[in-house]
């Protein structure tokens, strides 16, 4: 299986903070209440929590990114 | 940016935009909205037609159709200069270039500014990847160059070696202004350009707002090499040279300039926008003689916190302005007088 990692777009966070109540082991907040997110991939027993953390983000400004996949195109 | 602001060698970047499948995109970065920068700017208006060349050959070398030449709005002088210049040149070049007037923001000349202001006429920074050399006008790949280093290209096309770089000298020395000097030069030569820093210097900012401070005895010896500089912990960045001088506070200066870079913030990621605003109160509070007991481990703290956490580098440039600053100027215990409330 290949390795994820947590990709965030810092243009869209608003430190709505649901991501670092459901995946405190690798993401906590800063003193502003933004994320600060564990670099590098995400251990296989955590996969299922980092999902469900990516997808609770209310301006989905999270996104779970196979490492060393090519870039998405812009629009 | 070459010479911009990061030193991202030019020859890489070439390449990447000319492998990238596709027409592609030159925006030719003369924004310069670093406030102590004069460089680019008169550049471009003292050679507008070799800023030009740099470009259509920058177009030429990595497969670009259009060109856009980025001038800062409020260079008056360098956007006619540039607008005349195109306007004499043959049809072939005035279909493929043209003028576009960048707002007068800090973070418009930052590349993925640049190319969101082409798109769609808002100059703030966008999340990457993608990659302006992957992605950027209309989805093309896209060189964003300074326009110095597009100089520079045009001058090796005519089989004259650069060799200099431009500097802008300012704070307290004798004649400010834009100098060349050749790239083995150092920081003491660029200041006798000048006419010498006025007696009792003590510092000297490299790079503009997001280099760092020298104390002013040991840079007179520093090589304005980008590779000798990095190795040295400073940065040339966009060849700002300016020396603090006697008269000046150096913690003044520096809560200054960290309130001029959080009022710049585009405002979009969280640890950028609040977290600039919380060291330019700290510093302010600092340089005042009314700190707040956390405000110094707090500064220390949020130097590397804010690192890498927007989508652009204008927190990584404000974090090591910041960081020279406390490295070079802050006690390691409040001094009386400035003694730290509890």
């Amino acid at each position: 299986m290949e390795k994820q990692e947590i990709w965030i777009d810092r243009t869209r966070c608003d430190g709505h903070r649901l991501c670092a109540e459901l995946l405190p082991e690798l993401i906590q907040l800063d003193d502003w209440g933004y994320p600060i997110i564990a670099p590098g991939p995400v251990p296989l027993h955590l996969l299922d929590h980092a999902r469900r953390a990516v997808a609770s983000c209310p301006v989905l400004a999270l996104r779970l990114k196979t490492m060393s996949q090519p870039p998405p195109r812009r629009n | 940016m070459g010479r911009g602001g990061a030193s991202f060698p030019v020859g890489i970047k070439w390449r990447a935009v000319a492998g990238a499948p596709g027409p592609a995109v030159v925006i030719a970065n003369g924004a310069e909205g670093e406030p102590l920068s004069r460089k680019d700017q008169t550049l471009m208006a003292r050679r507008p037609h070799l800023v030009i060349d740099g470009a259509l050959i920058a177009a030429e070398t990595v497969g670009a159709d259009r060109v856009f030449l980025y001038v800062g709005e409020a260079h008056r002088a360098a956007l006619m200069a540039m607008t005349l210049a195109l306007a004499e040149r043959p049809a072939g070049d005035r279909a493929r270039a043209r003028v576009l007037p960048a707002p007068p923001t800090y973070t418009a000349g930052e590349e993925s500014a640049a190319v969101h202001f082409v798109n769609e006429r808002v100059a703030t920074p966008t999340a990457i990847p993608p990659r302006p050399f992957e992605s950027g006008v209309d989805g093309r790949p896209t060189l964003v160059q300074n326009v110095e280093s597009l100089a520079h290209a045009a001058l090796i096309a005519r089989n004259a070696l650069p060799g200099t770089v431009l500097l802008t000298v300012g704070g307290g020395v004798a004649r400010p202004g834009v100098y060349e000097i050749h790239s083995g030069g150092t920081v003491g030569e660029a200041l006798e350009l000048a006419g010498g820093a006025r007696p009792g210097a003590r510092a000297v900012l490299l790079g503009g707002y997001f280099g760092g401070w020298i104390d002013a005895r040991e840079a007179s010896s520093f090589v304005l090499d980008p590779r000798t500089l990095k190795a040295a912990g400073g940065s040339l960045g966009c060849g700002v040279t300016w020396v603090l001088d006697q008269a000046a506070d150096p913690l003044l200066e520096t809560a200054r300039v960290m309130r001029h870079l959080a009022e710049e913030s585009a405002a979009q990621c969280g640890p950028c926008f609040f977290g600039l605003r919380s060291l330019a109160a700290a510093a302010t509070r600092l340089a005042t003689g009314q700190p707040d007991a956390a405000d110094l481990p707090n500064l220390r703290r949020w130097v590397d916190l804010v690192r890498g956490r927007g989508a652009c580098r204008h927190p990584d440039g404000a974090a090591t302005f910041m960081a020279s600053a406390l490295k070079l100027f802050a006690p390691d215990t409040p001094p009386p007088g400035r003694r730290a409330r509890a």
